[in-house]
């Protein structure tokens, strides 16, 4: 090692700003923190459900039912969906790239089988929980 | 970090990344449903509870909830690397831990219901 090895200044908390590439890593890796709020929120709920009466649940319900609620269920829905969900699938081509034989499957195909999927999926958890 | 340990730390990060992808958006939906007292009828006490009390509802969100919380834990993990933090050792067994516990509470509540 030379005697005086040159070290690039970097800042630790904003080096992701620099590049529009790094950005939306960064913004993808967030979505961790919704992962985490969603995921003790249901646990709260289950709490509220393992209360062994609908007095419990009923008061979860309502402590989830207000406008500041409303808003970050919105906001966190559209940044989900782009970051996480859609980030995802567009990945799965390269992360599982597909061959049959010789021929690899175009990743349009790949990706498209993961939104149909998940359209699937989802009618079916909103059929379960009688939305419609 | 030896190869085989990484591989299953991955395998379950990716897991619990593809499970979360096509669950999670319609979570976020029923949680936005229930804030405007929308609330779907199978959501009310009696239905929810009854389909909890079945094997499927709690095989069904024991995985996701426990695979999430993983995947959650090991991508704050690294984001904690990516902001500086270079007590790996500290961060990985404080948010392996919180999973733990979620993962824990998650099988308790479940065997409550």
């Amino acid at each position: 090692m030379s005697r005086r090895p040159y070290v690039r200044p970097m800042s630790k908390t904003t080096w992701y700003m620099r590049n529009g590439r790094y950005k939306v890593y960064m913004m993808r890796e967030m979505t961790c923190l919704l992962v985490g709020f969603y995921s003790f929120l249901t646990i709260f709920g289950l709490a509220a459900l393992a209360g062994g009466s609908a007095q419990s649940w009923n008061s979860f319900l309502a402590s989830q039912q207000n406008p500041t609620m409303v808003i970050f269920h919105a906001f966190s829905l559209i940044y989900f969906l782009i970051y996480q969900t859609f980030a995802w699938f567009e990945l799965a081509p390269k992360a599982m790239p597909l061959q049959f034989g010789e021929k690899r499957v175009a990743d349009f195909y790949i990706v498209a089988a993961h939104y149909i999927a998940w359209a699937i999926l989802s009618a079916f958890i909103f059929w379960l929980a009688g939305v419609f | 970090m030896p190869v085989a340990k990484k591989a299953v730390v991955w395998g379950l990060f990716a897991a619990g990344g593809t499970i979360t992808s096509f669950v999670f958006p319609a979570l976020i939906l029923l949680f936005l449903l229930i804030a405007t007292d929308n609330t779907p009828i199978n959501l009310e006490y009696s239905q929810v509870h009854q389909f909890m009390s079945g094997f499927y509802g709690k095989a069904c969100l024991f995985v996701v909830i426990s695979l999430a919380l993983w995947h959650a834990a090991h991508r704050l993990r690294v984001v904690f690397h990516d902001f500086g933090v270079r007590k790996d050792k500290v961060v990985a067994n404080a948010v392996y831990l919180v999973a733990a516990i979620g993962t824990a509470l998650t099988a308790f509540y479940l065997y409550l219901i």
